[in-house]
């Protein structure tokens, strides 16, 4: 493992989050929200903005998760009140935040080099307890060095990952969490069962682009800027993380999903620091290879599944001649010995 | 119980498409009536229903509940009194959720949810010994998603689940329509068993002559947006589908030959 896969680790388990939100509105929801694209800025403007103007970066990621949860009930708004197609109501949020975003940072891209962020607070929290010290030596042990100069992101984002992850399990087996997957499942039913399936998807998508808006921000800090086009494909990301995942995976419980939609997020970002290192592909074919991978988990299953059931014909068309081939067979000796014994 | 005053709609008015779907309807139900609605179709059972249950409000006239005016009340707030049975087998329950937590979304319909856990190891009993009552073996089967059951299988799970909570009403729209005889019987036998035990007042829509006297101590039908016959009591438990045909007959004949004179 180099430290370049080192970084696609790290920066796929904090996407894993924005993944995570697509998961919601996406596969939950059955809302194919574009909303993503912006709420991602939305998320990184506004931690960047605050952190450079002296906010406690924790403060400022929490009220950057505000933002989103705003951005994504309005998005819900315009689709259950006002009646536009969830796909128009996601494009209408996406351009609309893309000024708010610009008027948020004052210009179109905020450095945050040398600022306090909660990268530097932990990496200092690691540092000071002695905690990076104990990783790099247990890494070492088993044939991992100079990976990184601090394990404290990869560990840190590791433990937020995996809480998001079980909350969101645990939300969706909630009496809430289940009338909202009844409200993507079966609208009609849900209503049905006197659930206001307006209120849900506005709440649905509230959360979704709230966990966004939340890797927006860590990202921002992460990589040390906020600019007003990192978003742009964002939701290309989330749909290739969800069906990645859930390609390799599977779906079998809610439980099982997330998780793969957090290994998803991982191995995209992992497949595309490979892809990345092929000579003659530059990093502006980032959202080339995108596609190219989304359109591969899309049609590889399909392939591999014909495929499988060719196979399964052929075998049992094969054991079925088998069987009357005996039988023929059976048939024919009945029938010679028939004869035989007549010329006797 | 439910009581519906001068109910009329009109789709599409003013258009060339206008079709008037009801037309001064009144129908008042006794708590424990189980009435039957039998007409061909666009003769407006469904639009009653939809009406009933709030997918449509009525352009004049009144809808009650319990002497509650629910006219206007939105659909979803109105499902706490009414429970339904669709046609569609698909329709009535969450395929990709399994069997308790369909029965768990049920189960919440005249609660607040919130966000204390859906399915307890205390409603897993409660929804057991409901689903034993089907004699289905869904007890067995919990955790098993929605999706994976039959036509007839989703469609007994949705009239438990419609019925779980006891609500005021039960509205069963055609429910037995789109299954194979024998699960349309045995659909049948389970309404009459649950509406019996929990004596619920119930409106059922039906295609099917005989499921429409079997069932209930009311009939009405319908023709063209008015209810154009009612029978109750005894002279219901004696109907005949020859008698109910020959009225059908002499009802719209009358119609008819007053059309004649009118026009003449």
């Amino acid at each position: 493992m180099s430290s370049a896969m080192f970084g696609a680790v790290e920066s796929g388990i904090i996407y894993a989050i924005m993944a995570l939100g697509v998961y919601l509105s996406f596969r939950i929801l059955d809302f194919p929200d574009l909303t993503v694209d912006g709420s991602f800025v939305t998320g990184a403007a506004i931690a960047a903005i605050l952190i450079v103007n002296g906010t406690n970066p924790f403060f400022a990621t929490l009220l950057a998760i505000g933002a989103g949860f705003i951005a994504g009930c309005i998005t819900g708004l315009l689709h259950t009140k006002g009646k536009i197609n969830p796909l128009l109501a996601g494009i209408l949020m996406m351009i609309a935040l893309y000024s708010i975003n610009l008027r948020i940072m004052g210009r179109s891209n905020v450095p945050l080099l040398n600022e306090e962020s909660i990268f530097t607070k932990i990496e200092a929290f690691f540092t000071s307890t002695g905690l990076d010290a104990l990783f790099a030596s247990m890494a070492a042990a088993i044939g991992l060095q100079n990976l990184t100069s601090t394990w404290s992101v990869l560990i840190s984002m590791l433990v937020v990952t995996a809480l998001i992850k079980v909350v969101t399990d645990l939300f969706l087996r909630t009496q809430i969490g289940l009338a909202l997957r009844a409200t993507g499942d079966n609208k009609r039913m849900i209503r049905s069962f006197s659930a206001n399936t307006d209120q849900l998807t506005i709440l649905g998508l509230g959360l979704s682009n709230a966990l966004v808006a939340l890797a927006g921000a860590l990202i921002a800090q992460y990589s040390s800027f906020a600019d007003v086009g990192m978003g742009i494909g964002m939701i290309i990301i989330g749909l290739a993380s969800v069906i990645i995942g859930e390609a390799i995976f599977g779906t079998k419980t809610i439980a099982v999903t997330t998780f793969a939609v957090v290994g998803g997020a991982i191995v995209y970002r992992i497949v595309v620091s490979l892809a990345l290192r092929v000579d003659f592909l530059e990093t502006g074919d980032m959202k080339l290879i995108t596609a190219v991978i989304v359109i591969a988990a899309l049609v590889l299953p399909q392939l591999i599944d014909g495929q499988k059931e060719r196979r399964r014909k052929k075998k049992k068309r094969l054991q079925q001649e088998t069987k009357i081939n005996e039988m023929k067979k059976g048939g024919e000796g009945y029938a010679s010995t028939k004869s035989n014994s007549q010329s006797i | 119980m439910l009581q519906l005053n001068q109910i009329h709609k009109v789709f599409n008015e003013g258009t060339l498409d206008e079709k008037i779907a009801l037309e001064d309807i009144n129908l008042t139900l006794k708590p424990g009536d189980f009435v039957t609605v039998i007409g061909s179709n666009g003769a407006g059972k469904s639009t009653l229903m939809n009406m009933i249950s709030g997918v449509l409000t009525p352009d004049v006239g009144e809808v009650f509940i319990d002497d509650r005016k629910i006219t206007n009340l939105p659909e979803y707030k109105r499902s706490r009194l009414i429970g339904r049975v669709f046609q569609d087998p698909m329709a009535g329950t969450a395929p990709s959720m399994t069997i308790q937590e369909n029965l768990a979304l049920a189960y919440n319909r005249n609660r607040r949810r919130t966000l204390m856990k859906g399915v307890t190891k205390k409603l897993r009993t409660t929804f057991q010994e409901a689903l034993g009552t089907l004699h289905l073996g869904l007890e067995d089967r919990l955790s098993a998603k929605v999706g994976l059951l039959s036509g007839g299988e989703r469609q007994a799970l949705s009239l438990l689940m419609a019925t779980f909570t006891e609500p005021k009403m039960l509205l069963l729209d055609e429910h037995t329509a789109a299954l194979d005889p024998a699960r349309a019987a045995l659909i049948t036998k389970l309404t009459g068993e649950i509406v019996e035990r929990t004596e619920l007042t119930t409106l059922m829509v039906t295609h099917n002559m005989q499921q429409a006297l079997d069932l209930g101590n009311r009939l009405i039908m319908m023709d063209s947006g008015r209810i154009i016959l009612e029978v109750d009591g005894e002279d219901k438990q004696n109907l005949t589908i020859e008698a109910l045909l020959h009225e059908f007959q002499r009802i719209k004949g009358s119609k008819m030959t007053s059309d004649r004179a009118l026009l003449g």
